[in-house]
């Protein structure tokens, strides 16, 4: 990865204008559209609503102007309860934490957000943390039980299908990746090789970085051993 | 007629009611709990049923899924400003000009200190020197979709959406350099990091397009740029049919696109996209040669078809990134505009019609004004000229990345008369097509055919009389049969159980030799399933033969739900790490791929096909 200084020119250069407005082409339109606000602008009411969560630290911080705004982040949806199905996904981030190093909290943002409000309080987000020694810049949230649901779609944690979205295990698996004032946004799979979400999440500090393509370890034992998948699923 | 036009009418007045509805919601910021109050939203999230919102559910046909909320105010597509259909001209890309001589020289070696990003040397740049060369430049351009929407910064090649079309020919090795001068500011999606991948040409990998030979310009400075040998070579030239390949495995329609991991399906929408046409001396471009299939450019018509979403407050593109299902537009472009229409002689033209995404199915009919439907001739599946033409009189289906080759003949028809390229597949959600065929009418006209009087000849080759084109290319026994499940574990796609990692070879393929693999789709989704390098052929569909149109070459596979299909491969001539991938971009970019790579020693991986 690129040293410090030259990923923060980077990750600052060309940033997208938050709330200055752009005119607007209307070349041979009737005057019928608004003048376009600036795409950040768009982009914040549409997918990142400004709601109050608290963290697992009992603090108070709303989600778009301390969370989102001019930071790279990386954000999943878990519940405490949930043991088979998100412990996985946050042992694997885990592991991801470790290898950014002190990135994280510094210039990259950890966020899990509960989906079960009700029942995950601060305190319990807090005894979450430390039963798995989490460390500092990953910040656990929750917050009023319909507003982290529209969240929750808002940030395209959702199924179009309602019988699938109202199961909340179909929400624990995916991680949002992204650079809010570059205006990327994509996602991982939160149990993918804790490598490569490293390397995904380093596409967020500028568009010059380039693939690090090379051999895993997992690789060559896949090799050695003739590699048959489990079928432990379905049908 | 009256019928029609009356339904067209209170369509459109539902668009703009929609728009407008939508408008005032947020011009009055109301809160969630005004929403309630007003009786406009459940409790559960869901916006309650007002005339003239739901008529995106509309568009897409009605009735089932097609009825639920499309908008709850949590991220989500807009409803499209309305426009009206027909007032231009069909757009035909330009023809990618030649450039005399790159500078510097193309070499084997990535000229690394020269700005290329090339990771791997050219496997064929000296046995198969190119003796054409291209310049591109991946730059943003301010374009118009249509006349009553504002011009739109698209991300483009050479300017134009779709990009320039390259005329090529087989024998004839071309070289493109490609450069990456996309703007710092992406206008709210899009990454500006690229990796343009010819759909579907017989690539050597580091030329290919791989997801992950993506590169970028330093923003501080300098251009980068990558340079794609295409050997215009037919499978088969340096393994099993040497000197020239086997003639079976002609292509004749690709495409390029965009291909970069994770952010493919926002840069393609973006623009980034052209057609790629392979000529031979059988499909030649001109109707008194070869296979006589009309003439090239007049009568032989590429058509690109995207489904988008317009911002109705400022009317411009709008991609949503909340969606991981697959996104529908209520707009549908043909080649970059909103429902064009075209004129057409009395005669035979070839379409090449693709669907460029992002994740709708189509099936396309040709609606007369009566509302019945004009027969037309299948001849080519995925770019591949089927064995005879197959004709259709019950429209032809097309997933994403998909491309079909048709004849229509207008000779039968009045000067004055309208035909429509009519969308009637019912799709209410990105995930997959309900099936359900609309009446002739009801569905999506995505362009209009005006039959114009003007004498004409016609010297193409009546398809009718049953013209034979290629044969299926032989087969041999396969080394290996490989078993692919695809499936979704806690909203990760999986492919049998396992994530996507570019540095992961998932197996390794032995060069030139055949496999057979089997694709499994799991419950709730359709997926267009595409395979990098070689054309395969379909045995067996859900254990039954596939049908003609299916019987060919392809290099893209439907999975419906629950769908068990059987293709064939041979994997021959070059090395290197290609992808499988799912074709709907959405997917797609959510992972829902693996790499394999092609070597001279192969392995046997992925082989468990005991469960069956
Ligand atoms: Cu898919």
């Amino acid at each position: 990865m690129p040293d410090m200084n030259r990923r923060k020119m980077l990750a600052t250069l060309a940033v997208a204008p938050l709330a200055v407005g752009v005119v607007g082409q209307t070349v041979g339109v009737e005057n019928k559209f608004k003048v376009a606000e600036s795409t950040r602008e768009k982009l914040r009411k549409r997918f990142f609503p400004n709601f109050e969560l608290t963290t697992h630290e009992g603090k108070t911080v709303h989600f778009y102007d301390d969370l989102i705004r001019d930071k790279i982040v990386v954000l999943n949806f878990m519940y405490v309860k949930c043991e088979g199905v998100c412990m996985p996904v946050t042992m694997n981030l885990k592991k991801v934490q470790k290898l950014l190093g002190d990135r994280v909290g510094r210039d990259i943002f950890m966020y899990s957000i509960t989906l079960k409000p009700e029942e995950d309080t601060p305190q319990a987000l807090k005894r979450y943390v430390r039963a798995h020694k989490i460390k500092p810049g990953w910040t656990f949230l929750t917050g009023k039980p319909d507003e982290i649901n529209t969240l929750r779609r808002s940030l395209g944690f959702k199924d179009a299908k309602t019988r699938l979205d109202q199961d909340l295990t179909n929400h624990t698996g995916m991680v949002k990746y992204g650079n809010e004032a570059r205006q990327w946004w994509a996602m991982f799979p939160g149990e993918a090789n804790a490598p490569w979400i490293v390397e995904c999440i380093s596409w967020m500090d500028g568009t010059d970085a380039q693939p690090v393509i090379q051999a895993t370890q997992k690789e060559s034992k896949r090799a050695e051993s003739g590699h048959r998948h489990s079928k432990t699923k379905k049908r | 007629m009256a019928n029609i036009s009356k339904r067209n009418r209170r369509r459109e007045r539902e668009v703009k009611n929609a728009s407008k509805n939508r408008r005032e919601i947020i011009a009055a910021r109301l809160s969630r709990r005004d929403l309630i109050k007003a009786g406009l939203l459940t409790s559960a999230g869901y916006l309650i049923h007002k005339k003239g919102l739901s008529a995106r559910a509309q568009w897409g046909g009605g009735g089932g899924d097609c009825d639920r909320r499309w908008w709850d105010g949590s991220g989500g597509a807009p409803v499209s400003p309305p426009t009206t259909p027909f007032v231009e001209p069909l757009f035909i890309p330009p023809i990618a000009q030649t450039v005399p001589a790159l500078n510097p020289a193309p070499t084997v070696a990535p000229n690394t200190a020269a700005g290329e990003q090339r990771t791997r040397n050219h496997q064929a740049l000296t046995t198969l020197p190119p003796v054409k060369f291209y310049e591109v430049h991946q730059r943003d351009q301010l374009l118009s979709v249509h006349p009553e929407l504002p011009l739109q910064r698209l991300w483009t090649f050479n300017g134009t959406v779709p990009g320039q079309t390259y005329v090529a020919r087989y024998g004839e090795p071309i070289l493109v350099r490609n450069y990456n001068n996309l703007p710092a500011d992406n206008g709210g999606f899009g990454l500006q990091s690229v990796s343009t991948h010819l759909h579907n040409g017989h690539t050597p990998s580091e030329s290919d397009g791989f997801p992950c030979d993506f590169f970028a310009s330093d923003p501080v400075g300098n251009t980068k740029w990558y340079d794609q040998h295409y050997p215009n070579v037919l499978a088969g030239f340096a393994s099993s049919h040497p000197p020239l390949g086997d003639i079976n495995e002609s292509m004749s329609t690709l495409w390029y696109h965009d291909h970069r991991v994770d952010f493919t399906a926002q840069n393609v929408y973006k623009g980034l996209a052209g057609f790629y046409l392979l000529f031979n001396q059988f499909d030649t471009g001109d109707e008194t040669t070869g296979f006589r299939l009309p003439s090239f450019p007049n009568f032989d018509i590429p058509m690109m078809f995207n489904d988008k979403n317009f911002d109705p407050d400022d009317g411009l593109l709008f991609f949503d990134l909340a969606n991981r299902d697959g996104i529908l537009g209520d707009k549908f472009l043909v080649n970059g505009k909103i429902q064009p229409f075209f004129e057409v002689k009395r005669r035979r033209y070839r379409f090449r019609w693709l669907n460029g995404g992002p994740s709708r199915f189509y099936r396309f009919y040709l609606t007369k004004s009566n509302l019945t439907n004009h027969p037309f001739w299948i001849i080519a599946n995925d770019g591949n000229l089927l064995k005879n033409p197959v004709q259709t009189t019950t429209g032809v289906m097309i997933s994403v990345a998909e491309r079909i080759d048709v004849i229509v003949d207008f000779s039968s028809f009045a000067a004055g008369s309208i035909i429509h390229i009519e969308n009637r597949l019912e799709q209410c959600d990105g995930a997959g097509p309900t099936n359900n065929i609309l009446p002739a009418g009801q569905g999506a006209k995505v362009l209009e055919f005006r039959v114009v009087s003007d004498a004409v000849t016609d010297n193409s080759v009546n398809p009718a009389t049953n013209p034979t084109f290629y044969q299926v290319p032989t087969r041999v026994a396969q080394r290996i049969t490989r078993c692919f499940e695809f499936d979704r574990r806690n909203g990760q796609w999986v492919i049998n159980d396992e994530l996507f990692d570019c540095n992961d070879v998932r197996f390794r393929v032995k060069r030139n030799t055949a496999e057979i693999w089997r694709l499994e789709g799991g419950f709730d989704w359709s997926h267009p399933i595409h395979i990098h390098f070689e054309e395969h052929q379909v045995l067996k569909r859900n254990g039954q033969t596939p049908t003609l149109i299916e019987r060919g070459r392809k290099d893209v596979i439907r999975l419906g739900e629950n769908d068990d299909v059987e293709i064939y491969f041979r994997f021959r001539d070059f090395t290197g790490r290609y992808p499988m991938h799912c074709h709907n971009t959405i997917h797609e970019d959510h992972a829902m791929m693996l790499r394999f790579d092609i070597d001279d020693v192969g392995n046997n991986n992925e082989n468990d096909c005991g469960h069956h």
